[in-house]
């Protein structure tokens, strides 16, 4: 009973975090986004938290807190910030319809489980579950960053393929502690030079529609 | 004598369901109308409002057809027949095994096909938008909703809504995300299909973007009255069966005592003052969508019950 | 006598009915006494599949002298074929006694007369053939006959273009049926279908008999992409004949396939069901989806049958799946719910057909923009119609739920097949046909919706007049089976225990010995219905409503102009129209399936021109496929082009050059 239990909850919260993935491609809105962005943060940081506690391995309480802290707090109210002074609040764009991108989504998942259940044949259950899991929300936020425009929401597309990476790592057992943090504060670097590259990009084109790149470049018309 | 037990108890919760459903209503209308510092009516206003309906005359267009005047009572006697079939207060219906989830999802399609039917009955414009939103609607709703009943079905290994209801009570059901995915998309489903406010507003009745009133704009008298009635015994049932499958503790057993019956009973109107509740609270803090939104709300049910199955499906292997 | 020979007799008789309508066709009097007879020979032939069917015995067999001299023509009926022929003759039946009315009106009878009774006779043999040629010969003599209905009124230019497609569409389809059977019949080519069975085929052989049975069966059945042929022919031709098309034929070609995948190849893959399941899944949205956006209301009914087709091609899919991993008894149900199908989709499509001919000998029109509210002009025609709609939506207690109701009970089974495209794909195609189903329903709201409903679009629909009595009596026929199928569908599920034995080899539970005529297709626990309970409540708590309303409270009636919020307006035009009904959805599904483009033009205040709004629906499989294809042949027969002007001497060396070549190849090759 006590292994189905920890099955149990390790399969809802991964499965919680694909949810959430898909929550995000359903968002419009740049400040909708973002908090469901912490959402997908929080989940994570459960999920996280229930492998340290599940495999006995205090450090995954580590990273489970720096994902809180930095991810479901500090980040979204920062990119918050960003869109409120860049004044682009209300704006988000697609660039095909919500319809189709949930459909490519779902295809996704289930080209992952569908991988991912057949090659770890001889893992637990639970890694199993996890790596198929992590794999999806991988998968569907690399789709996210090729289908929006913002390069706002093409950062927190990024880091919610991250996450899906930390969901992996927390699900294999054995990611030492130290490739933990230096992943996270590549994160967060990765985070500042974005950060100071929007207001860039907005310095030079005024808008941080990517396209404008591309067309400063002569690729599109 | 077990069969008299179980006919009682059956046409019990037939005709409990049948009284308790405008007092739901009122319940909402009450809960929202404070949310927003109103007085409000009195939870009883839908009662008298069907009495004051049943005893008026009914005035008809001068080209409606039979088939207008007959679809009240077969919507109505659809969705009963539908809202009996889920267990309110005790699993183990008698008729529960003559109709099952896919065939409940049917019969409220039933339901829906005639009074889309009725909108266009006596060719206005208002009638023709009705029914034409109210199809689209439907036609992503319902697969959603025949999803969600695919996600219980495999878990409980049944289709059929009672022994779902007793399954869901054991402790071997466990924590599954499809289970979570199903109640969201259900959540979904259920504001869509009873005409709650992101998608449809029930209180409004001169708006360019109303669905389910524009349908019913030509009706009056006893056959508005049925309508109305119908409208409330599906707000009802869907609660219910969230209720009976999500929440399904306190639901008392085949062959349970008259004690336990009347306790389960209590828990079960405690349920559906909550559920209002929440439901009037959601209501009242969002905002109505575009209709063109709607697609894209419903398709998101559908993606994620659809989700739902496929994780049942795969991970059935273990 | 055999069942065979009684079979065979039949379609003797039939045979001998096309000379009268050679002879007689311009005659008043040949339509009724051909008519009449041809109802009562597909009488005869009904009553007698029906008897061959619930007695279950050894399949009869004759060989006749005819044919290829060393095969011989081998007819044999057996419980598959007996099933298939009730079906048919069943519509049969029905057709004929409708076109004892409908066939008055027909303006050239001598182009209907000769062919119709040669399409019964020729679906009915194809269904008794029991060897490749025999097979192959009457697959192609109902081609044609059809051909020549579809072709009855050729002096429109649409339907002399849908004659052309059908016959391009039956070519192919008989071509790789050609290349089916000789697959399968080896080097030694022996033809009878016996021999076929007998031997085993490799698996390679066998996945690419599959591929050609599924074309070649799929273009007459209408799968998409071979079914654009079919929303232009099945509507081209005389309603009674349509509905056979429809109805009828397209479970001929159901049973084509039944026959050679599960019957003669023997050997099945997994991959194989998979490509039937998403071309099944894929028809039925595209097909439902078609028919949402068509105005032509006998156009609508053709898309919806490519719809059904699809339903009942998941059916088969899921039947292959099973029985590829060696679970029968699943296999069973999900034959049974195909078969099933075909039975309900024949008796409300004839139905729906019968109806939309109605409407066409009424008023004159097709167009639905030109109908309305018909249900005060021809009250029982749109009763029946009401019923075949309801039928066909899939909605309880009538039988389209039934068979849709089985399909997703065989749905749910499959989680416990191994394979994990199965896995990944079943859920999927479940989904595709909960959509179709909830489409269909939203199609035939609109098709009853706007035809018969609302207040008249026409001077046309406002003068029509009740149809007459045999058309009648044969729609009310079809929608009473309708009714009697949904609501006791055990007796149908279990005089299809032989079909599914001989197909699958299980057969679902008895069903008849359930207490309250229920159906359990696996186990009480699992799942179960009563379509008869269902009914019986709904009438009982409406009426008790009714009474109890009209008893106690008021029953008053005062009829006035409709309110509609206050703006009513007399003008019929004021009324939603057809194509704005499916708006909301063309939007939804329109970008990606139909490439769907609106053009709007306004013009400026002032200008008095009116207002225009364009819609132009594109079938994406015409421009990918046909599209190209037709421009790849223009471009090679341009090329070709100058080979037909060449001098003498020209052309005495090509053939001079190509004897060379042939001379040259066989001087290699041996």
């Amino acid at each position: 009973m006590q292994h189905g239990l920890n099955y149990d909850v390790a399969h809802m919260l991964a499965g919680g975090l694909v949810l959430v993935s898909f929550m995000m491609l359903y968002q419009v809105r740049l400040s909708s986004l973002l908090r469901v962005f912490a959402a997908h943060a929080v989940v994570l940081a459960l999920s996280v938290a229930w492998q340290a506690y599940v495999q006995g391995a205090p450090h995954l309480f580590v990273t489970a807190a720096i994902a809180l802290l930095f991810k479901a707090l500090v980040i979204p109210v920062a990119l918050n910030r960003i869109i409120v002074r860049l004044g682009i609040y209300r704006e988000i764009e697609t660039v095909f319809g919500i319809g189709l991108a949930m459909l490519v989504g779902m295809g996704l998942v289930a080209l992952s489980m569908a991988l991912m259940l057949r090659v770890t044949a001889e893992a637990t259950p639970l890694a199993r579950e996890d790596l198929a899991f992590a794999l999806s929300v991988v998968l569907l936020g690399l789709m996210m960053m090729v289908t929006r425009r913002n390069a706002v929401s093409q950062v927190v597309a990024f880091m919610s393929l991250e996450n899906g990476l930390i969901l992996a790592a927390a699900g294999a057992q054995g990611m030492p502690l130290v490739v933990e943090i230096s992943v996270a504060f590549s994160v967060l670097i990765a985070f500042i030079v974005i950060g100071i590259f929007l207001f860039r990009i907005r310095e030079r084109f005024d808008t941080v529609n990517v396209q404008a790149l591309d067309s400063f470049r002569g690729e599109r018309s | 004598m077990a069969l008299i037990i179980d006919l009682n108890i059956q046409f019990t919760e037939m005709f409990l369901v049948l009284l308790l459903s405008p007092l739901l209503t009122g319940w909402v209308r009450k809960v929202k109308a404070r949310l927003l510092r109103r007085q409000g009516p009195s939870v009883w206003q839908p009662y008298r409002d069907l009495a004051r309906l049943l005893k008026k005359e009914v005035v008809l267009a001068e080209n409606a057809s039979w088939l207008f005047r007959v679809a009240p009572y077969l919507i109505f006697a659809a969705t009963w027949v539908a809202a009996a079939l889920v267990p309110t207060f005790a699993t183990g219906l008698l008729f529960s095994w003559c109709a099952d989830l896919i065939a409940l999802a049917a019969l409220v399609g039933s339901a829906r096909f005639f009074l889309a039917l009725a909108g266009l009955d006596v060719g206005t414009g208002f009638g023709g938008i009705g029914s034409s939103r109210e199809v689209m609607i439907a036609s992503l709703a319902e697969p959603a909703t025949l999803m969600i009943f695919f996600s219980l079905a495999l878990i409980a290994g049944s289709t059929q809504l009672s022994t779902i209801a007793g399954f869901m009570q054991t402790p071997e059901v466990g924590l599954r995300v499809s289970l979570a995915m199903a109640l969201v998309a259900m959540l979904m489903v259920a504001i869509a299909e009873n005409a709650r406010i992101p998608v449809d507003n029930p209180a409004t009745h001169l708006e360019l973007t109303m669905v389910h009133e524009a349908m019913v704009l030509e009706y009056s008298g006893r056959h508005l009255a049925m309508i109305e009635l119908a409208a409330s015994l599906k707000l009802l049932m869907y609660l219910s069966l969230v209720g009976c499958v999500f929440v399904p503790w306190g639901l008392s057993p085949v062959g349970g005592g008259l004690a336990r019956h009347l306790l389960a009973a209590g828990l079960y109107v405690g349920k559906l003052a909550v559920g209002g509740v929440l439901l009037a609270l959601f209501e009242t803090s969002i905002a109505k969508m575009r209709v063109f939104r709607v697609p894209e709300f419903l398709g998101a049910a559908l993606m994620l019950s659809l989700l739902g199955v496929l994780l049942l499906f795969v991970t059935r292997s273990f | 006598m055999t069942p065979v020979d009684i079979g065979l007799g039949s379609v003797v008789l039939l045979l001998a009915l096309v000379p009268v309508g050679i002879v007689g066709g311009r005659r008043a009097a040949a339509t009724p006494l051909l008519y009449t007879a041809a109802a009562l020979i597909s009488l005869l032939a009904l009553a007698n599949a029906l008897g061959a069917l619930l007695q279950a015995g050894e399949p009869s067999v004759i060989v006749l002298p005819l044919g290829l001299p060393w095969l011989g023509g081998h007819f044999r009926l057996d419980a598959v074929s007996a099933f298939f022929l009730a079906v048919i003759n069943l519509g049969g039946v029905a057709a004929s006694i409708y076109a004892l009315g409908y066939g008055r009106h027909e303006q050239a009878p001598h182009r209907v007369l000769p062919f119709y009774p040669a399409f019964l006779a020729a679906m009915n043999l194809v269904l008794m053939a029991d060897d490749a040629f025999a097979f192959l010969l009457c697959w192609e003599l109902m081609s044609l006959a059809s051909w020549g209905l579809v072709m009855a009124h050729h002096h429109h230019h649409d339907n002399a273009r849908a004659g052309f497609i059908y016959l391009m569409m039956a070519s192919f389809g008989t071509l790789s049926l050609l290349l089916a059977f000789g697959l399968m019949a080896g080097a030694e080519g022996d033809y009878a279908f016996a021999a076929i069975r007998a031997a085993g085929h490799s698996p390679g052989v066998a996945a690419l008999a599959l591929g050609l049975a599924l074309l070649g069966t799929g273009s007459k059945a209408g799968l998409v992409p071979v079914h654009v042929w079919l929303p232009l022919a099945h509507p081209a031709a005389p309603s009674h004949v349509s509905a056979l098309m429809s109805g009828v034929m397209t479970k001929v070609a159901v049973y084509g396939f039944v026959r050679i995948v599960f019957d003669l190849l023997g050997t099945t893959t997994w991959w194989g069901a998979m490509v039937v399941l998403a071309l099944g899944g894929v028809t039925a949205v595209m097909g439902v989806l078609y028919a949402l956006v068509q105005n032509d209301l006998k156009r609508l009914l053709a898309y919806s049958s490519v719809e059904n087709v699809g339903i009942i091609f998941i059916g088969l899919g899921l039947a292959l799946a099973f029985r590829t991993n060696a679970m029968p008894w699943a296999a069973a149900l999900a034959l049974t719910a195909a078969m099933l199908h075909v039975f309900n989709h024949s008796l409300f499509k004839s139905l729906l057909f019968f109806g939309a001919g109605a409407v066409l000998t009424a008023t004159g029109r097709r167009d639905m923009e030109e109908l309305g509210g018909l249900i005060h002009r021809m009250p029982k025609t749109s009763f029946a119609f009401l019923v075949g709609s309801v039928a066909i939506s899939a909605l309880p207690p009538l039988n389209g739920f039934v068979s849709e109701w089985m399909t997703f009970q065989a749905v749910l089974l499959s989680p416990s097949l191994p394979q994990w495209g199965l896995k990944v794909l079943i859920p999927a195609v479940g989904c595709l046909l909960a959509l179709a189903a909830a489409l269909a329903a939203a199609c035939f709201v609109r098709a009853f919706g706007i035809a018969f409903l609302g207040r008249p679009r026409s001077q046309a629909a406002a003068e029509a007049a009740e149809v007459d009595g045999f058309s009648l009596a044969a729609m009310f026929g079809l929608a009473l089976l309708c009714l009697l199928a949904g609501i006791l569908p055990g007796l149908v599920i279990d005089s299809l225990a032989p079909v599914a034995t001989i197909l699958v080899h299980d057969r679902m539970p008895e069903q008849l010995g359930i207490p309250w005529l229920s159906i359990v297709p696996i186990a009480a626990s699992r799942s179960s219905y009563n379509g008869l309970l269902v009914f019986l409540f709904i009438i009982m708590s409406s009426s008790l409503a009714a009474f109890v309303i009209h008893r106690l409270a008021s029953k008053a009636v005062r009829r006035g102009p409709a309110w509609d919020c206050g703006t009513p307006d007399a003008d019929p035009a004021t009324q939603y129209s057809a194509g704005g009904f499916s708006q909301p959805l063309r939007r939804v599904f329109g970008t990606f399936v139909f490439l769907a483009r609106e053009r709007v033009h306004m013009p400026q205040p002032g200008d008095a021109r009116p207002a225009v709004f364009h819609v132009r629906l594109l079938d994406p499989v015409w421009s990918a496929v046909y599209g190209r294809l037709g421009r790849a042949v223009d471009l090679t027969a341009g090329r070709f082009n100058k080979f037909q002007t060449l001098t003498i001497r020209g052309y005495l060396s090509l053939v001079f050059l190509s004897l060379v070549t042939l001379l040259t190849g066989l001087a290699i090759w041996l």
